[in-house]
C-alpha cells in the first residue's frame, strides 16, 4: 500500500512538471495506460486473498480517482494557459483609427432649412414649392403688385423676358398653393430666390422660407404668437424677444417687419402680414369668411446667426473646409 | 427720405428725446434708417475776427494773431494755418474747450509765445474730412457767438426708410401731422395765408390731360430778382434734406416740396410762348432736360407744354429752355397735382428718378396743392421781390373719397384683440380721420394726403399701428387638431441627401445661373435660359444641369490644394421651353475612392464606384445603365441611368478635354438622375420566407471583351428558370488562362423553393437552361 501513496505522489509530481498537452498524455499512460502502473496494480488483485481483496481494490481505485482528476486539472490548467497566449498573441493596438469611408455632410443652409421645416411640421404645417422661373403674375400681379408699381422698385428683379422673373420671393407659392386647395390651409413653402444685388451682406441668390396660414379665425395676434414661438424654438431660447413693425407689402394688410433681439440690439429677420384681401379674391376665396396671415424668412440669415457665419458669399463657394465645420 | 430734427421740431415739438422720437417712428412703421448729429461733440468754440497778425520771431510758419471773440479784450493766438489773414472770421476754440477726439484746448507756450486759444479749420470741429486751413466764415457771422449756435449745430439728422404706401410723410408737415398721431400731440406749424394778387395777370392754362391731370395750378410772379441769394436757414433745411442750393427760385420750390410734399415747378415766363397746354406727349416729340439729357417722348408721357412745344416732363423734370435763370425777371410758378398712375413708371422707362416723380408717383395730397403755390409766392415775394398775378386753376375730377366701412367686430377678428368703439374712436382722432359713427361701424373717409386707404384692412393696420403692434399679444392659435398625412409612395429629399452623406459626399449649393460657355461645354448647351440684365457676365444663363456648379466648386476646392473631393447638390435645373424646371440630384468625385489611410491601398476613384453610390440612392429599385454619350463624359466612360424603363440620369467620367480645360489633375467621375425618379418608392409588402436551404452553384464562362455583362444576365433572367432566386456577377478576371480578347466572367446562382428541398435533378435542370442561354449569346464555359 505503501507502493500507491507513492505513485500517487510521484504522479502529481510529474503531472505538475509538464507543460504541454502531448506530454500530459504521455505521462498519463504511464501510470493509467495499457502499461501504466496503476493498471498493473489492479491485475495483480487477483493475486490477493479473498479478504485483501476488496480493501486493496477500494484504494486502488481511490488513487486512480485522484489522478485522474489531478490529470484534468492540469490538463484545463495547460489549455486555459495556452488559450491566454493566444489571446495575448492576437491583441490589437486599439488606438489604429477606423477604416474604411468616411461621411460627408450637409449645407448649413440644407441644415437650416430642415430644422425649419421639422420645427413647422411639428406644428402640422405641409411644404409646397414653386417655380424658380415665374410668371410676371404669380411674382407681382396676384400679390396684388400691378405693373409700374412702386412696389416694384423694392425688388431688384432678374428678368427672363417681359412676361418672366427669376422669383424674387417665395410668396407666389401662395397663389398657386390657395389656387389649387381650399383652405384651411397652412403650408410653408423654403426656396430659392433671386435679387440683383451682390455684397457681403447680399447675395444674388439665397433662400427664403414662406409661410401661409389660412382658416377661418387666424388673427395677427395668433401670427406674432406663432413666428416667436418658431424663433424661440430654432435658437433654443425662450427669452428671445421678437418684436414687429408695421411695414408695408402689397400683398398683407396689416404688414410687419419682425425683428429678433440679438445681441442687445434688434435684428431684421423677416416680413409678415395678414394675407391682403385682394390677395385671396384673386384665388376666390371669401375674405369675409377666412382670414390669414403669412411670412416670410431670410434662411441665410437665419443660420448666419444660429451658426456664426460672418460673411454670406461662404455659403456659395463650395469650400469644403468651410463646408465641413457643420457636419 | 433724409430731414433736419430741428426742422421737424418746429412744427412739432413732442417730449421725446432724438432716439425716443427716432424709436417711436420705426414701431409706428416710419423706419428710422440712421440718426446722425450734424456735428460731433465740441463746446466754447466762437465766432472770431482776426484783428492782426504779425509774424512769430521765432517760427517762419507761425503768426502771432489778435482775436476778438466778443470780448473786451482780443486774445492773442499762435496760428500755423497759411490762409489767416487779417479781418477774417473764423471759429475760435477758447481756453477750455473741448474739441473732437477729446482734444482739450489749453493755455500753452508755442515757441515761447503765450497761446489763449486755437483758430480752427473744419476738419479740426469734425465737419469735413480735409480742410485746406482756417475755416473762413462769412463776413456777416455775429463775432462772439458760439458757432454751434451761429450754425444750427445742435441737429440731428434723420433718415426714414419710407415704405412706398407713405408718400405723406415725404414732406416735414406731412410727418408732423403723422408724428401728432403716434404721440397724440398737436402740430404748430407755419401758418400760410393766400397772397393777396397785386397784379391781374393771368397766364392761360389748358389741361387736356384731365384724367392725369385732374388739378393745375398757377401763377405769374413778376419783377423778382432771380440772382437774390437764398436765406442761410433755407440753404442750411435743404442741405440737411440732401438737397444742393442752386439758386433763390430754384431753392423755394424745392423748399416747399420738402416742406409740403408738393413738388412744384417755375418757368421763365418770357420763354413761355402762348399759354399752358398739359397734354401727353406726340410720338416722336423731343425734351432737352435740364439735366442735360435729352429724351424722346411718346404718346404715354403726360407733359406740360406751351402753344409751341413740350417745356417739361410733368411731375418729372423740367426742361432746359423754359427754366429761371439769374436773370429772370418774370416767373410762372407750377403746382399741380398728377395722378400715380400717369406718373407711375414713366420715370424709370426714360431712366430718370427725380425726388418729384417718387412723389407722384407714390401720390400727392390733391387738397393742398393751391396752399402750396401760396407758400412757394409767399416766400418767393420775401426773397426775390416782385408782385404775384392771381391763381390760375385748372380743376378736374379728383380722386373720389368713398367712405370705408371699419366693422369693431371685423378689427377684433384681425387683429385679435378687442378695442371697444371708444378707443376705435380716439384712435381714428388721433389720425384726424373723418369718420361717421353708427353703433359698432365706422365710416371712415380716407383723407386727401393718404393714397393707401382703401379698404377695410387698410383701416385695421392704421388702428394697430397707432394703438401699437407691441401690445397686441401673441397667441398660439386654437384649431382642431389633424395630423398631416404622410405618403410612404415617396421618399422624402431630406432621407437621400442622407444617403449621399452615409456615402462620404459633402453637399454644396451653387448659384443657378453660371456663364454660357460652361454650359456650352458641359451640357452642348447652346439655347439657355438667359438673364435679361446678369449681375455679371459669368452669371447669366440658367443652368440646364447641375454638373457645371459642380464642376465650379470642385474648382474652387482643387485651388485650394484638395486632392480628395466628393460633392453633391440638389436643385432645379432649367430648360428652355416653357422654363420648364426639373429638380435634380447630381454628384462629383475626384481623387482616391477612400481617403488615405493605413491597411488600405490608395486608388483614385472611378466609374463602378460612383455607380454604386447611385445604385444604393434608388434601391430598392433596380436600375439599369445603358452605354451612351454624353458631352460631359469621356465617350467609353459614359452612361445613361435607365429606371423603370426610361431615361433617369447620366453616369460617366468627365472627357479628359474638360480635365484639361478646368485644371483638373485627376479623374472625375460625375453623376445626375432625376429627382422625380428617386423620390419614388412603394410600399413594402412581405412574402414567404422559404424554410428550405439554398443551394449555390456558380457559372464560369468566358466572352468576347465586347460582351456586356447586362446582357448576359439580362438574357438568363428572362429564361425564368425554376428557383432561381439570385443571379449576380461575382467575379471577372482577364489574364493567364484566358485568351487575349476574351474576358471570363463568373456568375453566382442561388436557387431555393419555398416548398422543398432541392433535388440534385431539379439543380441541374436549371443551370443548364442557364448555360444553354449563355451559350446562346456565344458564351463558352470555363472548365
Amino acid at each position: 500500500m505503501q507502493e500507491l501513496e507513492h505513485i500517487l505522489d510521484e504522479a502529481l509530481k510529474q503531472f505538475a512538471a509538464v507543460g504541454q498537452a502531448v506530454e500530459l498524455e504521455q505521462v498519463k499512460a504511464c501510470y493509467l495506460g495499457k502499461e501504466g502502473r496503476l493498471t498493473g496494480l489492479l491485475k495483480g488483485l487477483g493475486k490477493l486473498s479473498a479478504e485483501e481483496r476488496p480493501a486493496a481494490g477500494v484504494r486502488i481505485n481511490q488513487v486512480k480517482q485522484a489522478i485522474e482528476s489531478a490529470l484534468q486539472q492540469r490538463r484545463d490548467a495547460i489549455q486555459q494557459k495556452q488559450l491566454q497566449q493566444k489571446l495575448a498573441a492576437e491583441a490589437l493596438d486599439v488606438t489604429l483609427p477606423g477604416r474604411g469611408m468616411g461621411i460627408g455632410g450637409l449645407h448649413p443652409v440644407t441644415r437650416t432649412l430642415e430644422r425649419i421645416e421639422n420645427l413647422f411640421h411639428s406644428l402640422g404645417f405641409a411644404v409646397a414649392s414653386g417655380p424658380e422661373i415665374e410668371s410676371d403674375f404669380y411674382n407681382f400681379t396676384a400679390l396684388n403688385i400691378p405693373e409700374n408699381h412702386p412696389a416694384r422698385a423694392m425688388h431688384d428683379t432678374f428678368y427672363i423676358d417681359g412676361q418672366h422673373v427669376l422669383r424674387t420671393h417665395t410668396s407666389p407659392v401662395q397663389i398657386h398653393y390657395m389656387e389649387n386647395n381650399v383652405p384651411p390651409l397652412k403650408i410653408i413653402s423654403p426656396g430659392r430666390v433671386y435679387r440683383f444685388d451682390s455684397d457681403a451682406t447680399h447675395s444674388p441668390m439665397f433662400h427664403q422660407v414662406e409661410g401661409l396660414w389660412v382658416d377661418e379665425n387666424i388673427s395677427f395676434a395668433n401670427l406674432k404668437g406663432v413666428v416667436q414661438n418658431f424663433l424661440q424654438r430654432f435658437f433654443e431660447r425662450d427669452d428671445l424677444q421678437v418684436r414687429f413693425r408695421p411695414s408695408f407689402f402689397p400683398f398683407t394688410e396689416p404688414s410687419a417687419e419682425m425683428d429678433m433681439s440679438w445681441n442687445g440690439g434688434w435684428l431684421e429677420i423677416g416680413g409678415c402680414g395678414m394675407v391682403h384681401p385682394n390677395v385671396l379674391k384673386h384665388v376666390n376665396i371669401d375674405s369675409e369668411k377666412y382670414l390669414g396671415f403669412a411670412f416670410g424668412l431670410g434662411v441665410e440669415r437665419l443660420a448666419m446667426l444660429r451658426y456664426g457665419v460672418a460673411d454670406l458669399r461662404l455659403f456659395y463657394e463650395g469650400d469644403l473646409r468651410f463646408l465641413k465645420q457643420f457636419n | 427720405m433724409k430731414f433736419s430734427e430741428n426742422w421737424l421740431r418746429t412744427w412739432i415739438n413732442p417730449a421725446l428725446s432724438s432716439a425716443e422720437l427716432a424709436h417711436q417712428l420705426t414701431m409706428s412703421g416710419l423706419e428710422v434708417e440712421a440718426l446722425e448729429p450734424v456735428a460731433p461733440a465740441f463746446n466754447d468754440v466762437v465766432v472770431a475776427e482776426v484783428l492782426e497778425v504779425v509774424k512769430h520771431p521765432n517760427a517762419d510758419r507761425l503768426n502771432i494773431c489778435q482775436v476778438n471773440v466778443g470780448e473786451a479784450q482780443p486774445l492773442a493766438i499762435v496760428c500755423g494755418a497759411a490762409n489767416v489773414s487779417t479781418g477774417v472770421k473764423v471759429p475760435c476754440a477758447r481756453i477750455g474747450a473741448v474739441l473732437p477726439g477729446n482734444f482739450v484746448i489749453r493755455q500753452a507756450k508755442v515757441r515761447n509765445v503765450e497761446s489763449f486759444g486755437m483758430l480752427c479749420s473744419a476738419k479740426e470741429l469734425g465737419l469735413a474730412a480735409e480742410s485746406a486751413g482756417l475755416w473762413l466764415l462769412p463776413a456777416d457771422a455775429p463775432v462772439g457767438q458760439s458757432l454751434r449756435d451761429y450754425l444750427e449745430l445742435d441737429d440731428t439728422l434723420f433718415t426714414l426708410k419710407l415704405t412706398p404706401n407713405r408718400s405723406d410723410c415725404l414732406g416735414v408737415a406731412g410727418l408732423a401731422r403723422e408724428v401728432a398721431a403716434i404721440t397724440d400731440d398737436k402740430v404748430n406749424g407755419v401758418q400760410i395765408t393766400p397772397v393777396a394778387p397785386n397784379l391781374t395777370d393771368a397766364f392761360a392754362v389748358r389741361v387736356e390731360a384731365a384724367a392725369a391731370c385732374p388739378l393745375y395750378c398757377g401763377r405769374i410772379v413778376r419783377g423778382v430778382n432771380a440772382a437774390a441769394a437764398a436765406p442761410v436757414w433755407m440753404v442750411r433745411r435743404l442741405e440737411r434734406s440732401g438737397v444742393r442750393s442752386i439758386s433763390a427760385v430754384v431753392d423755394i420750390t424745392n423748399y416747399v416740396m420738402l416742406e409740403l410734399g408738393q413738388p412744384m415747378h417755375a418757368f421763365d415766363l418770357t420763354k413761355l410762348c402762348g399759354g399752358i397746354v398739359v397734354r401727353h406727349a406726340r410720338n416722336g416729340e423731343q425734351l432737352a432736360l435740364l439735366n442735360g439729357q435729352t429724351v424722346e417722348l411718346n404718346d404715354d408721357i403726360l407733359v406740360i407744354a406751351d402753344d409751341a412745344q413740350p417745356l417739361a416732363l410733368a411731375g418729372i423734370m423740367g426742361g432746359a429752355g423754359s427754366g429761371v435763370e439769374t436773370d429772370t425777371r418774370d416767373v410762372f410758378l407750377e403746382s399741380a397735382f398728377f395722378t400715380p398712375d400717369a406718373i407711375a413708371g414713366k420715370a424709370r422707362n426714360l431712366a430718370l428718378s427725380t425726388d418729384s416723380s417718387h412723389r407722384f408717383e407714390r401720390g400727392v395730397d390733391f387738397a393742398a396743392t393751391r396752399m402750396a403755390l401760396e407758400r412757394a409766392t409767399q416766400l418767393l415775394l420775401e426773397i426775390c421781390g416782385g408782385q404775384a398775378g392771381v391763381i390760375t386753376e385748372a380743376r378736374g375730377e379728383l380722386p373720389a373719397r368713398a367712405p370705408i366701412l371699419l366693422r369693431t367686430s371685423h378689427v377684433a377678428r384681425v387683429l385679435g384683440i378687442t378695442l371697444d368703439n371708444v378707443q376705435t374712436a380716439a384712435l381714428l382722432q388721433r389720425l384726424q380721420f373723418e369718420f361717421e359713427q353708427q353703433g359698432n361701424d365706422f365710416r371712415v373717409i380716407p383723407p386727401s394726403y393718404r393714397f393707401d386707404l382703401t379698404i377695410e384692412a387698410d383701416l385695421v393696420e392704421e388702428l394697430a399701428r397707432i394703438f401699437g403692434y407691441d401690445n397686441i399679444p401673441a397667441l398660439p392659435p386654437q384649431v382642431e387638431a389633424t395630423m398631416l398625412p404622410q405618403t410612404e409612395m415617396r421618399r422624402s429629399l431630406a432621407s437621400l441627401r442622407q444617403i449621399m452623406v452615409a456615402r462620404d459626399y459633402q453637399e454644396t449649393i451653387s448659384y443657378a445661373f453660371l456663364d454660357a460657355e460652361t454650359e456650352r461645354n458641359v451640357c452642348a448647351n447652346t439655347t439657355p435660359v438667359t438673364i435679361k440684365n446678369p449681375i455679371a457676365t459669368q452669371l447669366a444663363v440658367m443652368r440646364s444641369s447641375l454638373l457645371g456648379g459642380l464642376i465650379g466648386a470642385l474648382r474652387t476646392n482643387t485651388a485650394r490644394k484638395q486632392a480628395r473631393v466628393r460633392l453633391f447638390e440638389t436643385g432645379a435645373c432649367f430648360t428652355g421651353e416653357g422654363y420648364g424646371q426639373q429638380d435634380r440630384l447630381a454628384g462629383v468625385c475626384y481623387g482616391a475612392q477612400l481617403a488615405e489611410q493605413w491597411g488600405v491601398a490608395e486608388r483614385s476613384v472611378d466609374f463602378f464606384d460612383v455607380k454604386a453610390d447611385v445604385e444604393a440612392l434608388f434601391a430598392p429599385a433596380k436600375l439599369s445603365f445603358v452605354k451612351a454619350p454624353h458631352p460631359a463624359s469621356h465617350p467609353g466612360k459614359s452612361a445613361q441611368i435607365i429606371w423603370q424603363g426610361q431615361a433617369a440620369g447620366w453616369l460617366g467620367e468627365l472627357h479628359p478635354q474638360w480635365l484639361q480645360q478646368y485644371d483638373m489633375a485627376q479623374t472625375v467621375v460625375w453623376f445626375e438622375v432625376d429627382l422625380v425618379a428617386l423620390t419614388q418608392a412603394a410600399v413594402p409588402h412581405a412574402g414567404e420566407i422559404s424554410k428550405f436551404p439554398p443551394v449555390r452553384r456558380d457559372l464560369a464562362v468566358v466572352v468576347d471583351e465586347s460582351m456586356e455583362v447586362q446582357t448576359l444576365l439580362d438574357a438568363m433572367q428572362s429564361e425564368n428558370a425554376p428557383n432561381v432566386v439570385e443571379l449576380a456577377l461575382f467575379d471577372l478576371y482577364r489574364g493567364k488562362g484566358v485568351e487575349g480578347g476574351k474576358k471570363s466572367l463568373a456568375f453566382r446562382v442561388l436557387l431555393q423553393d419555398t416548398q422543398k428541398t432541392l433535388t440534385d435533378v431539379d439543380i441541374d435542370q436549371s443551370i443548364a437552361r442557364l448555360l444553354a442561354v449563355l451559350q446562346q449569346q456565344g458564351a463558352q464555359l470555363r472548365m
